[in-house]
């Protein structure tokens, strides 16, 4: 069995891929199945990757296609000397509280939030439901801190969950009557004097049609759906909850252009007026480029960046049929995607960029971070909202992408993921894992560490430096380094020295004394080295 | 010199495109000539520093028209301010400032800043993100661009950025934000064209790797993306950090983001970077509620914010000067938009549309450009201002009269032909007119006489191949009137126009004609 590629298999112009939906049969190897796992999920762990070792590629689809357990919900972590709640005491779930009077409660709710996400994504199965969330959460884009009601923030991300790999028409329809998208996109105020245009636009233009050559929807069909929305609505007296007024709703017929077939909805009053809305994502939904639009965004979500007319061909329009026979259910899609050919082509293993989220929670999975010993919930608070200001120094605060569009590595051409980084962005990334390896990663009171000696343990290899700088290499980077690069990762090991016994004997030393502090140094002192050196490396910013 | 560049510098003077007719361009670029008009190399001389006011300022509470106070005290009562604590303007009469903008008013009193009526845009945007994208992208209402205004002018100065960059001739960044994240507004064709800056004594050493060339497939081509940005924040790291330790001694600053964030700026322009382009941010404008205090509308957010903006602004100025560069900066306050008319029982206002723009620096002409927002005598919720300069007029008056740069580059810039508003010094940049005097044996593409003008005024103008506009302009660059369109015969034309109506004062008639663009001063009396 061939364990690892090298890099000569990879190197050499860039081809035109002709791999397409075909069921991938080739080689089952390690690097397969971290190529996997890494695509979906928020980095791998050791305990996850010895695990499937003996996992088919069906099996192991299979199981990233159980939806995971709901998480238990978020509770006020946030009381603390300067802030108390006078509403929900400490350790109590906040989300059934629709009070938003004072502002700083308000906004520690949200951040309350955006950490409870970010516990997920740290504390997640192997599942694809939370990178799935996180798909949805980029593509009906929405910002918490926009609408600044928190507990419909959290009902929000309670329907991303619910219909994670469901039924894309029925996510569409929960969320277009779902308080947190009527308010944010100013639905709530949709009301026939004055139709707003605003979400009737984003269901068509980002959620559902999207810009592409065939979607020639017009201005006017922006119009007209405006007016089928008229009359859903909130009630903001009653905590945003959702509230249809029949007597704000349009009940003129609405004509339709030539891309929907001069379709025309007729108007109605009371609930006949409400379930226009059916009509209308009928309509939609049976133009068949709403399937080739979303499976174009889950391709760039989950395989590469870019998609030219060959992938769109042998990959697009296979997958987006799929979608189409199975009624808009995503499951089948993601079955067929992960188990094609196209996703175990060499030529898309590594081509992504990390986002923050896989560079900080994947970093945190891969080299077995734990919490700290004795942390209080107030602790693990804190460092999760250390860890969330920290990505959004990167360019991705959870629950809030710069606008409706989601996050420019997902539609910003041409730049796509290389939006992650930036002159900023990569030394802060940098900052970050030498700061983890040198001393740890800081939170308000404490110091969060990672025990590269126990991470070293977990690989076989330990004591031989060859073999454990290859494992290291595979575990770690999703693209192979040259073996000048591996050279000079031995070279750290060994202290500049050829024999490879210097690190066997440095390593058998410790193991047995692990407590002797001086026989512990003599291996850190170089494992420190070599783990900043491979965390900087520009292939581990690949995915 | 790149090509590119010779070719913004021929075309800025808009009679040199006539010279090359039998001359290559390259041969041209060397000759004594091109050398002593001074256009052998880009200017870098000039900055400018953008300042954000997040969230969409209150300018009804900021520049106050006071001409209609009745109105205002009737359509705002929860956030009006009362009449006599306003500050006076010299020489203003119905025009006054918040009360807490006392630094931005002695600025004002100096002659050193403008205040820009009615910016704004067509078809207002009343979503945040979606108009903070336009004001950044220098879209229209209903267009989605994919690159920043600036992003798009420093592409025209520095084309293949940032594949050939550093380099000998542009070694600085091109652009800093100070913050976290970069600007849309810097977005250029292929990549950010700005650094990030947070603290410039500081920036992170990174390990060096070997500069290895990734092989030509879909990872190798991020794996080379990732390398060269890691290696530019090395060399952009180390050159701003070696400028911001060359100064030592600046004026003081007030203790707050924004002051703070002046002060890096200053000490990176002294520090001799040759950075053109700077931005920071201010958050904290979308005042819904709590915009005044109950029982005292002088005091709260919105007062606490103006007084910051000033209180930097105006350390900033005297910082400038004291470091003697105060002749190289302008500055520019921008947000998305200004405020409701009518004021909320919470104490704020909700989204509006056009709002009062600041422009400041030694080289601004000061004073109120525009008239005051025309209040309807009972506003509704439904009721906003008008715009009275498309904030890309603002943006094209920077470009032209700031840096200098040409009609193609204000074209690739702004995608539009926008009015130039006279808020700068025509001396920075050389006035179209002193081309004229050029020994050049041309006579000018337009002409008007009599000069100053009673009633009827003759244009006199020559046309290219290409069509012509020329509009009358005022003195705060509004268009008056269209004078004359499209595709002429014969190598002279002349065209009269009725002036008797005109209000007495300085206009300027504006020709264009492909690159061409010249103005005329016309005074009416």
């Amino acid at each position: 069995m061939l364990d690892s590629i090298t890099i000569n298999q990879r190197a050499g112009r860039r081809r035109q891929l002709n791999t397409g939906m075909g069921k991938y049969s080739g080689p089952w190897t390690d690097e397969h199945r971290l190529h996997l796992l890494r695509r979906c999920l928020f980095g791998v762990n050791q305990e996850h990757k010895n695990m499937l070792r003996e996992m088919s590629m069906d099996e192991m689809v299979d199981m990233l296609l159980i939806p995971a357990p709901d998480p238990s919900v978020p509770v006020n972590d946030y009381n603390s000397d300067d802030l108390v709640d006078p509403e929900i005491p400490f350790g109590e779930p906040w989300v059934e509280s629709k009070n938003r009077d004072i502002a700083a409660i308000t906004s520690a709710r949200i951040i309350s939030l955006k950490s409870w996400m970010v516990k997920n994504f740290m504390d997640q199965s192997v599942s694809l439901h939370e990178k799935m969330i996180f798909f949805w959460h980029n593509h009906l884009a929405t910002q918490s801190w926009e609408v600044f009601w928190p507990h419909l923030t959290y009902n929000h991300i309670k329907i991303l969950r619910k219909h994670a790999f469901g039924n894309f028409k029925d996510l569409v329809r929960e969320i277009t009557l779902d308080p947190h998208m009527l308010i944010y996109l100013n639905g709530a105020l949709n009301r026939n004097s004055a139709p707003d245009e605003n979400y009737a636009r984003e269901l068509q233009e980002l959620f559902c049609v999207g810009k592409g050559d065939e979607a020639a929807f017009t201005e006017s069909d922006v119009q007209e759906a405006a007016r089928v929305l008229t009359g859903h609505s909130i009630d903001w007296e009653d905590g945003g909850s959702y509230l249809y007024r029949p007597y704000w709703h349009d009940e003129g017929d609405k004509q339709f252009s030539a891309f929907y077939g001069n379709r025309v909805i007729k108007g109605g009053s009371g609930d006949q007026g409400a379930a226009e809305l059916d009509e209308l994502l009928d309509m939609i939904f049976s133009n068949a480029e709403v399937s080739r639009f979303l499976v174009r965004k889950l391709y760039r979500f989950f395989v590469y960046s870019e998609i030219d007319d060959v992938t769109e061909s042998m990959v697009i329009e296979p997958l987006a049929q799929e979608f189409i026979d199975n009624d808009y259910e995503i499951e089948p899609v993601l079955r067929r995607l992960f188990t094609s050919e196209h996703f175990f082509d060499q030529a898309n293993m590594g081509a992504m960029i990390k986002t923050p989220l896989d560079f900080l929670v994947g970093f945190w999975k891969s080299t077995g971070v734990k919490m700290p010993e004795g942390a209080t919930v107030s602790n693990e608070f804190e460092i999760r909202t250390s860890m969330l200001w920290t990505m959004s120094n990167q360019g991705l605060e959870v629950l809030d992408p710069p606008n409706v569009s989601g996050f420019p590595a997902y539609h910003q051409f041409p730049q796509y993921d290389k939006s992650w980084i930036t002159t900023n962005t990569i030394t802060n990334r940098a900052s970050v894992t030498d700061a983890f390896v040198y001393w740890g990663f800081w939170s308000e009171n404490l110091l969060t560490t990672v025990d590269l000696l126990d991470h070293i343990n977990s690989f076989a290899s330990a004591e031989d430096p060859i073999k454990l700088v290859d494992d290291l290499v595979l575990y770690h980077l999703a693209y192979p380094v040259s073996e000048d690069v591996k050279n000079r990762m031995l070279l750290i090991l060994l202290s500049g020295q050829i024999s490879p016994h210097y690190w066997t004997d440095a390593w058998i030393d410790y193991s047995k004394d692990p407590t002797n502090q001086m026989k512990r140094n003599t291996v850190e002192i170089r494992a420190k080295v070599l783990f900043q050196f491979l965390f900087q490396l520009a292939e581990f910013q690949l995915s | 010199m790149k090509r590119r560049q010779f070719v913004r510098h021929a075309t800025r003077t808009a009679i040199l495109p006539a010279l090359f007719n039998g001359t290559g361009m390259a041969a041209f670029a060397r000759s004594p000539l091109f050398q002593a008009l001074g256009y052998n190399q880009v200017d870098t001389d000039k900055v400018l520093v953008l300042i954000y006011l997040g969230g969409g300022n209150d300018g009804l509470n900021t520049v106050v028209p006071v001409d209609q106070y009745d109105i205002l005290q009737k359509a705002r009562p929860d956030v009006v301010l009362p009449e006599d604590v306003l500050l006076n303007l010299d020489g203003v009469d119905d025009v006054r400032f918040h009360p807490s903008l006392g630094g931005f008013r002695d600025l004002y009193d100096d002659g050193n800043r403008a205040v820009i009526q009615n910016v704004g845009y067509p078809d207002q945007n009343f979503s945040h993100f979606r108009s903070t994208d336009i004001w950044m992208t220098g879209a229209d209402s209903e267009e989605v661009l994919a690159t920043g205004w600036l992003g798009r002018y420093l592409d025209t100065e520095y084309p293949n950025y940032p594949q050939d960059y550093p380099n000998s001739n542009a070694p600085d960044p091109l652009a800093i934000e100070i913050g976290y994240n970069l600007s849309v507004a810097f977005q250029g064709p292929v990549t950010g064209m700005g650094m990030v800056v947070g603290d410039p004594d500081w920036f992170y050493q990174l390990v060096e790797e070997a500069d290895d060339v990734a092989p030509d497939t879909k990872a190798g081509d991020k794996l080379n993306y990732i390398r060269l940005v890691a290696r530019q924040s090395q060399v952009y790291g180390e050159v701003i950090k070696n400028a911001a330790s060359k100064v030592t001694q600046q004026q003081p600053y007030p203790d707050t983001g924004l002051g703070q964030q002046l002060k890096i700026i200053a000490r990176l322009i002294a520090g001799g970077l040759k950075t053109r382009l700077y931005m920071v941010s201010i958050n904290g404008f979308d005042t819904h509620d709590s915009q005044v205090m109950a029982g005292d509308h002088t005091m709260g957010e919105h007062a606490d914010l103006l007084q910051t903006l000033g209180d930097a602004v105006n350390a900033f100025t005297r910082d400038l000067k004291s470091l003697d560069i105060e002749d190289r900066v302008v500055g520019a306050t921008v947000s998305e938009f200004g405020r409701r008319i009518i004021s909320n029982a919470s104490l704020g206002t909700d989204h509006g549309a056009a709002a009062p723009m600041f422009v400041f620096g030694k080289s601004v002409l000061g004073g109120v450009y525009g008239s005051n927002p025309q209040l309807p005598a009972n506003p509704t919720v439904q009721d906003n201002l008008e715009m009275e300069f498309d904030f890309r007029s603002v943006y094209a008056s920077l470009l032209q009269s700031w840096f200098c740069a040409d009609t193609s580059v204000l074209q690739q810039t702004l995608n539009n032909d926008y009015n130039i508003i006279p808020f700068i010094d025509p001396a920075v940049c050389g006035t179209s007119t002193s081309i004229a005097q050029h020994n050049f044996d041309h006579e000018p593409w337009i002409q008007h006489y009599p000069n100053p003008v009673r009633d009827q005024v003759t244009i006199r103008f020559r046309w290219g191949d290409q069509a012509v506009q020329i509009q009358l302009v005022n003195a705060a660059g509004q268009m008056i009137a269209q004078i004359a369109q499209g595709k002429f015969g014969g190598d002279t034309q002349q065209t009269y126009w009725n002036a008797s109506h005109l209000v007495p004062g300085l206009y300027y008639l504006t020709y264009r004609s492909g690159q061409i663009r010249q103005t005329s001063t016309m005074v009416k009396l």
